[in-house]
């Protein structure tokens, strides 16, 4: 599935055996496409000796502090920015 | 532990830029020549960091943790054979 800037998008909450880009403390998290990035080599595949295609799209996604951490202090409208690439995404429309 | 930047805590974060030592120069520019070579690439050295026991991990400085990931990369891919590095720096 593919987004556009303003997609409301959940990152997948699955666990994975070795290397990914995707941060722990996003995993199950709901933000909104800020940007839709190229598509790039899958480095879950590079690292570990694979030339890394088929390419995935990678995205910029925009999330609340507030929802990224239960107990954030900070001010209200601050944001978290990430890139997270497309198979780890899901609608959240 | 590798996806954010350390763990909470009350000490400031300490904001100053410093001197890169020779080696550290020279680790990054092993690191890019390897990439360049095709020997060796980014994600690779980053799972070889991540794959660090936590202890080494959390004790090693930047480019300590290149330089253990990028022996342990080369060892695995037989371009250096184990304790070689360690026999040529004590001989």
């Amino acid at each position: 599935m593919s987004f556009v800037p303003g997609s409301s998008v959940r990152v997948a909450s699955r666990s994975h055996a070795g290397h990914h880009r995707t941060p722990a403390y996003l995993k199950g998290k709901v933000g909104t496409v800020e940007h839709v990035r190229d598509n790039f080599l899958n480095p879950e595949t590079r690292a570990y000796g694979a030339d890394g295609r088929p390419e995935t799209r990678l995205y910029l996604v925009r999330f609340d502090q507030r929802d990224v951490w239960t107990d954030y202090q900070g001010p209200e409208d601050d944001r978290l920015l990430a890139d997270v690439y497309e198979h780890w995404l899901e609608s959240a429309e | 532990m590798h996806d954010r930047g350390g763990w909470p805590s009350t000490t400031p974060i300490d904001r100053a830029e410093h001197v890169l030592a020779d080696w550290e120069m020279l680790m990054d520019a092993i690191v890019g020549t390897l990439g360049r070579r095709d020997v060796m690439n980014t994600d690779e050295l980053r799972r070889a960091i991540e794959g660090m026991p936590r202890d080494e991990y959390e004790a090693a400085s930047y480019y300590e943790r290149w330089l253990y990931a990028t022996e342990t990369i080369l060892a695995e891919k037989g371009v250096l054979a184990p304790g070689e590095l360690d026999a040529r720096v004590a001989s």
